[in-house]
């Protein structure tokens, strides 16, 4: 049986010649990226903004012009309606109300009794109010639940490896989350609590496929010490590549199942992870290594002393 | 390489079957689990997304349960200050700003009234025996009483324990099925009931603070003092809505006769003639005693039922009531009698608690989920199943049979830690199934490389596993690091799904690399390949 190969055996891409062409592509599209989320902004959920949201699910497709003059009718404040998944359920977000949570309980019952006269068979299938106060420490702890990832990894990969791959891999990290967040901008998905999963998810991921890249790296900088770092680096991208590939496809493959069949509620949530697989594939392939070389990783461990580098073996510590 | 004694293999297969054994119980139906008895078998629960159902966060009126402090301490030193002998006298008492001050009449008396004082408010707090109030004399005969942040602290999770359990007490009581409540942080109570199919019932139950108070009715007052809101010295204007009267308002004297802590019953009944729905109470015996004396020497009077500071109803006393048991009268439905009843039975919440995030579910998007996470699941193993066979061949099979015994392993700890599985669990399921192959691709790939650089079978198998397992272990630790920041620091949803995560890397991480070495080794040495397709 032949097997399938997606990568043929012994690819010899010059990577690092293109990292002049890939690094300009990455600023550029990182730039997009921030203008657009400055531009649009981020569709924040309920839980990031304070407020309440109903979903309702209809008979059949509603109008969502009909189902607007319903809910304004109730002079609840500005209603945001949004048809999700199956076309028959429709998100209505609503401003926080003044006043105690007795107000709020007053809302979502006179919303869904006058859809329900309205809508006949028309049924919530849920709701969720968030305080402002709540909605704050939501925000903050996403915040710093994002930031300690992205330090807590760099630090790892300082300490296991050179500095140089802690700082390429933020980096490549920064620029995966520019583009999740860019991507959430441009196309309007809900914002919410499940995409911070999403997002800590994609930094995992990302950085999973970056340290593997690394590991062959150290790994063929002990094995070649005479090859020069350009080629260590194209050597081990390459010799790579076909698990890079295979790993992501097959996370491809069981995300696209999922943003298929995996109903409406995780749409944004599989959006956003196979947007960060696709970008944290390729920022690991054509900026995290190719920027160790910008950033001066040299064959030659630094800290050894001068003299005793033409000896074949040298005693030192250990660095795994 | 070649060596893997039998024992290991045992204990391999052992410990993923015992793993795999503890899923099965989650995937039967619970009338049969049921029956199994003192047999352990540990369920997975499903989260309110997937089963339907209410998640509310409380949080405390802790500004308030200070203003209620400052009242009671204001009660008792005013009731103290009079019983001392020589009395003293004291005036001008105000509870503004979150302190009580108060005049003494005689400043000659002032140490006699600090001495008074620090008894009365002594005690420390907790274990580290500072003062719970901060008593100063300003102007020689003004006295100051402060909380002390040490006593509030106490106060608050005094106040937030009782909390907890009248919450408790109150869910209970409407008889829904494994409802969590916990305690969160300083003044929070978390409350997760699934399935409940009225979340407002919940809610209108959880919001009364039900403080039931017996007090008599000023009948010295005039109305038109108590439409300007001047009260009688020593009692208070409370709103009155069905005041018979007609005025909103009644003037009550401060101290009450007897309080809701000393009820040990309350039903809701019907009234026998009208039919109306009635509350019954039942008082225990020294509430029994203190009413019973209140209403001989106060026959033909008014008395008033306050229920969270609001007179609901004041009946006459037309006799003395000894049994220690009445009933309350209101304005009530069937349901709001009941609940009140519920409410009272339960005790009365020591602070007012206010809903400040709330998810619910209704059941029907839940079974939604639940299906469409199975069917995602199920697409998802096929295709990567698919995916590996077609890529690696006999060594794709054995990354399958790992990925399949994982999916198990996995529910099987999760039932273990009573673990919950919610819809961004599901997810992270999905994304483990994909990133679990990822080490057998680590290995398999680098077996390809080793073969091309011309090493033996064997030889390539070693150093596939050797060398892969460096980079699995790296790449993992930094996939653990993300999962457990977004444990600790996540809510919700996003716990859901790095419990799941974790899980998933750690059996991962066993399945992939030590099952699949076990089942290379077998077939390695049992054929003796000169020759591998991978």
């Amino acid at each position: 049986m032949r097997l399938l190969k997606l990568v043929p055996d012994n690819t010899n891409i010059d990577f690092v010649r293109l990292r002049g062409l890939a690094f300009a592509l990455t600023l550029l599209l990182s730039l997009l990226a921030v203008g657009i989320t400055f531009a649009r902004g981020l569709n924040l959920g309920v839980d990031f903004v304070g407020g309440l949201m109903i979903e309702e699910q209809f008979a059949s497709p509603p109008s969502l012009d009909k189902v607007r003059q319903v809910v304004d009718a109730q002079g609840v404040g500005d209603a945001a309606l949004q048809l999700v998944g199956d076309q028959r359920t429709v998100s209505i977000r609503l401003p926080a109300q003044n006043g105690d949570e007795g107000a709020t309980n007053a809302v979502v019952r006179k919303v869904e009794g006058a859809l329900g006269r309205a809508f006949p068979g028309a049924t919530f299938s849920r709701y969720a109010t968030v305080s402002g106060k709540v909605s704050g420490e939501l925000i903050r702890n996403g915040l710093l639940a994002v930031v300690l990832a992205v330090l807590g990894i760099g630090l790892f990969a300082i300490f296991r490896f050179e500095w140089q791959f802690g700082v390429s891999t933020v980096v490549a990290i920064v620029h995966d989350l520019l583009m999740t967040v860019g991507f959430f901008a441009l196309t309007r998905f809900d914002f919410d609590l499940n995409i911070v999963a999403a997002v800590l998810t994609i930094i995992g991921y990302s950085i999973n496929d970056k340290i593997v890249i690394d590991d062959r790296i150290r790994e063929n900088m002990r094995r070649y010490r005479k090859m020069d770092m350009r080629e260590i680096i194209n050597l081990s991208v390459n010799e790579t590549l076909p698990r890079t590939v295979m790993t992501s496809v097959t996370i491809l493959l069981a995300l696209i199942a999922l943003l298929l069949l995996g109903g409406h509620v995780l749409r944004g949530f599989t959006a956003a992870m196979i947007l960060g697989i696709v970008v944290g594939t390729y920022s690991s392939i054509y900026v995290s290594s190719s920027l160790l070389i910008s950033l001066g990783l040299r064959a030659e461990p630094t800290r050894a002393k001068p003299g005793t580098l033409d000896r074949a073996e040298q005693v030192g510590p250990r660095e795994r | 390489m070649l060596d893997f004694p039998r024992w290991k293999v045992w204990s391999i297969v052992g410990l993923l079957a015992v793993l795999c054994a503890l899923a099965i119980p989650s995937f039967l139906p619970e009338r049969w689990t049921d029956r199994w008895g003192s047999f352990p078998h540990p369920r997975i629960n499903l989260g309110l997304d997937l089963a339907g159902g209410s998640y509310l966060l409380l949080e405390a009126d802790t500004a308030d349960l200070a203003n209620t402090r400052v009242e009671a301490m204001r009660d008792q030193i005013t009731a103290e200050m009079r019983r001392t002998t020589p009395r003293i006298e004291i005036g001008d008492i105000s509870t503004r700003g979150g302190q009580l001050s108060f005049m003494l009449r005689d400043p000659s008396k002032v140490d006699a009234a600090r001495e008074k004082l620090l008894s009365i408010t002594g005690g420390g707090a907790g274990l580290t025996g500072q003062r719970q109030w901060d008593i100063q004399v300003v102007d020689s005969s003004r006295f100051v009483i402060r909380p002390t942040s040490a006593g509030m602290a106490q106060a608050v999770d005094q106040a937030m324990q009782d909390a907890t359990e009248v919450v408790r007490r109150r869910i209970d009581a409407l008889g829904t099925k494994e409802p969590t409540i916990i305690r969160q942080g300083t003044d929070r109570i978390l409350v997760q009931v699934p399935g409940l199919q009225n979340p407002q019932a919940l809610k209108d139950l959880l919001g009364k603070t039900a403080k039931l108070e017996f007090k008599m009715v000023d009948d010295t007052a005039r109305p038109e003092d108590l439409v300007k809101g001047i009260a009688p010295a020593g009692s208070q204007i409370l709103p009155y809505p069905g005041n018979p009267q007609g005025i909103p308002v009644i003037a009550v004297k401060r101290a009450a006769i007897v309080t809701g802590d000393q009820l040990i019953d309350a039903q809701q009944a019907f009234e026998s003639q009208t039919n109306k729905p009635i509350v019954n109470f039942t008082f225990d015996t020294n509430g029994g005693k203190r009413f019973a004396r209140t209403t001989q020497e106060n026959t033909g009077k008014l008395f008033a039922i306050i229920l969270d500071n609001k007179v609901i109803s004041a009946p006459v006393i037309n006799t003395p009531i000894l049994g220690g048991s009445g009933y309350i009268e209101g304005n009530f439905t069937a349901q709001s009698a009941n609940e009140l009843a519920i409410s009272l039975r339960s005790g009365k919440l020591p602070v007012t608690l206010k809903v400040i995030e709330e998810q619910t579910v209704g059941p029907e998007l839940g079974a939604d989920s639940i299906r469409a996470g199975i069917l995602a699941s199920i697409v998802a193993v096929v295709l990567v199943v698919a995916f590996m066979v077609l890529t690696y061949g006999r060594f794709g099979v054995y990354a399958n049979v790992a990925v399949v015994i994982n999916v198990f392993v996995i529910l099987g700890v999760l039932a273990l830690l009573h673990g919950t599985l919610t819809l961004p669990g599901i997810a992270g399921f999905v994304l483990t199934i994909g990133t679990a192959v990822d080490a057998n691709v680590l290995i398999n790939e680098r077996i390809r490389e080793e073969r091309r650089r011309g090493k033996s079978v064997i030889q390539s198998v070693e150093l596939g596993y050797k060398e892969a397992s460096r980079t699995i272990f790296e790449a993992n630790v930094t996939h653990a690091i993300s999962g457990i920041i977004m444990l600790v620091l996540g809510s919700g949803p996003v716990k859901g799904f790095a419990v799941v995560l974790l899980i998933g890397i750690c059996t991962s991480v066993f399945t992939a690399v030590t099952f699949t070495r076990m089942l290379v080794v077998q077939w390695v040495r049992r054929t003796r390949p000169q020759t591998i397709t991978i």
